[in-house]
């Protein structure tokens, strides 16, 4: 596998050869938040491409198929509409709330973005809590979307919020619980500890029963999480015009979309990183002949995979189940899988203590 | 193992949290200077579904909401509380998994409460 810090210690050490360090620090800075923000509008562009060709393709149509080659560049059309619409300032919107709503939501995900390790020392924050940071950065998110609701002065859009912020909280607690699992298994918070941890056998297989039920309640509270799939509630188009962002035009409007897309990359990355090995290739012990053929496989390409995988099955379910009413999404939640997710994690502790583990 | 070995996480955090805050403004700069403008009374009413809106929108609202926020609190403080123990639970063994059994059983009983006194119906 490449390791990245080669090239990103070359550069530092260019920079510190120079100049002085500050200026160093600087500089570095500025050219990762660039690279984040590069990443981010491309991961969100490929992403609105991505679900509008699947949803097509689940609905036996073509999708957009005009501007450019297969319809490639009808994102960048998209993306230029909806900068050029008017800002639209509406009388009774509490002014000031209405205007940080974007700010929270963007930045909790930018924030988040930065935490994923693409591959071998291609990561940018790397705390040792690191996926507890990510769990706690994510839940800033929520704030966003309920201030968007709350001061929107609309009776729908309120709904939607405070749909929005009960599911969201709800869920959140089955996806923590379904990451300890394998943190129990792992022995470690720190997002690389993780990875490094799967370089014999990923956490799906090494946790075999717990590690694939821990999956799938993840893969579930990640949807809801995200607003999406049959529980998009909050946006519910039938009940609530828009929900939460009815009354938003423009790039106002945009940034909610964006924010929506890229958290759908970010929790198939966590997932993808947490029980698919993130960026460490296929290994199977004692198949050493098979494991040189796919550290051949950069990782980058392993993560990306595993992650726009994860998200087909979320935009799979998407358009294939109906839409739940709120008394049973959170009758779902607080009645079978958070009791179910507790059970889990003391199925895993057990399995761990007593050394039931690959 | 940072992308730039020489900067504390704490630096990189407070250059994400920038960058975001940088995209809404440059964004939001960009669509204020191309994008067009017009003014009319009309266009300053709420959409909400079309028609015009009556009465407050900003209004006390369904306590169902709130009753499963508190929930919430109590579930997610435990979870807060569980994350260091998963950390490391392979060098307490089975003793300390009994420990966090015992705290586990008390809280599902609180949920097992809950449930029974109905807060977890919608209502």
């Amino acid at each position: 596998m490449f390791d990245f810090s080669i090239i990103t210690n070359w550069f530092n050490n260019l920079l510190i050869g120079c100049m002085p360090e500050w200026a160093a620090v600087l500089i570095e800075c500025v050219v990762i938040g660039v690279l984040v923000l590069l990443t981010y509008t491309v991961l969100a562009l490929f992403y609105i491409l991505y679900e509008r060709k699947l949803c097509a393709w689940f609905q036996c149509r073509l999708g957009p198929m005009r501007v450019g080659p297969w319809g490639l560049l009808q994102v960048f059309a998209d993306m230029f509409k909806i900068l050029i619409k008017e800002l639209i300032s509406l009388k009774g919107t509490d002014k000031f709330l209405f205007k940080l709503a974007p700010y929270i939501i963007i930045t909790s995900s930018v924030v988040m973005l930065a935490c994923l390790p693409w591959g071998r020392g291609l990561q940018i924050i790397d705390y040792n809590i690191g996926i507890f940071f990510v769990l706690a950065v994510s839940s800033v998110g929520v704030l966003g979307i309920l201030l968007a609701g709350w001061s929107s002065n609309n009776k729908y859009t309120l709904i939607g919020a405070m749909r929005s912020g009960a599911q969201m909280i709800s869920y959140e607690l089955s996806l923590g619980l379904a990451l300890m699992s394998i943190i129990v298994l792992a022995g470690t918070m720190n997002i690389n500890d993780l990875v490094w941890a799967q370089d014999k056998c990923w956490f799906i297989f090494q946790g075999h029963i717990p590690a694939i039920i821990a999956f799938i309640i993840y893969v579930i509270a990640a949807t809801a999480e995200t607003n999406r799939g049959p529980f998009d509630l909050p946006e519910a188009e039938h009940e609530l015009t828009a929900g939460y962002h009815t009354e938003y035009s423009g790039i106002h409007f945009g940034f909610f979309y964006l924010a929506e897309y890229l958290n759908l990359f970010i929790v198939s990355g966590i997932a993808s990183l947490m029980f698919l090995g993130g960026w460490m290739p296929l290994h199977i012990p004692g198949w050493d002949g098979f494991n040189a053929v796919m550290n051949w496989i950069p990782g980058i390409v392993w993560f990306l995979a595993k992650a726009f995988f994860i998200s087909y099955v979320i935009i799979w379910f998407k358009w294939t189940f109906p839409r739940v009413r709120i008394d049973q999404l959170l009758a779902f939640e607080w009645k079978y899988m958070m009791p179910f997710a507790l059970a889990n994690l003391v199925l895993m502790a057990v399995c761990v203590a007593f050394g039931l583990t690959f | 193992m940072n992308l730039l070995l020489e900067i504390s996480n704490g630096d990189l955090a407070v250059t994400a949290t920038l960058t975001g805050i940088g995209l809404v403004f440059a964004a939001l700069l960009i669509a204020r200077l191309i994008s067009p403008k017009s003014y009319s009374v009309k266009k300053g009413e709420t959409y909400e579904c079309g028609i015009p809106t009556r009465g407050e929108s900003m209004i006390q609202f369904k306590s169902g909401y709130y009753i499963f926020a508190i929930l919430f609190l109590i579930f997610d403080v435990e979870t807060v509380f569980l994350y260091p123990w998963a950390t490391i639970m392979r060098s307490l063994g089975p003793s300390g998994l009994l420990c966090v059994a015992i705290f586990m059983f008390i809280l599902i009983l609180g949920l097992a409460y809950a449930w029974r006194k109905g807060a977890l119906k919608w209502q």
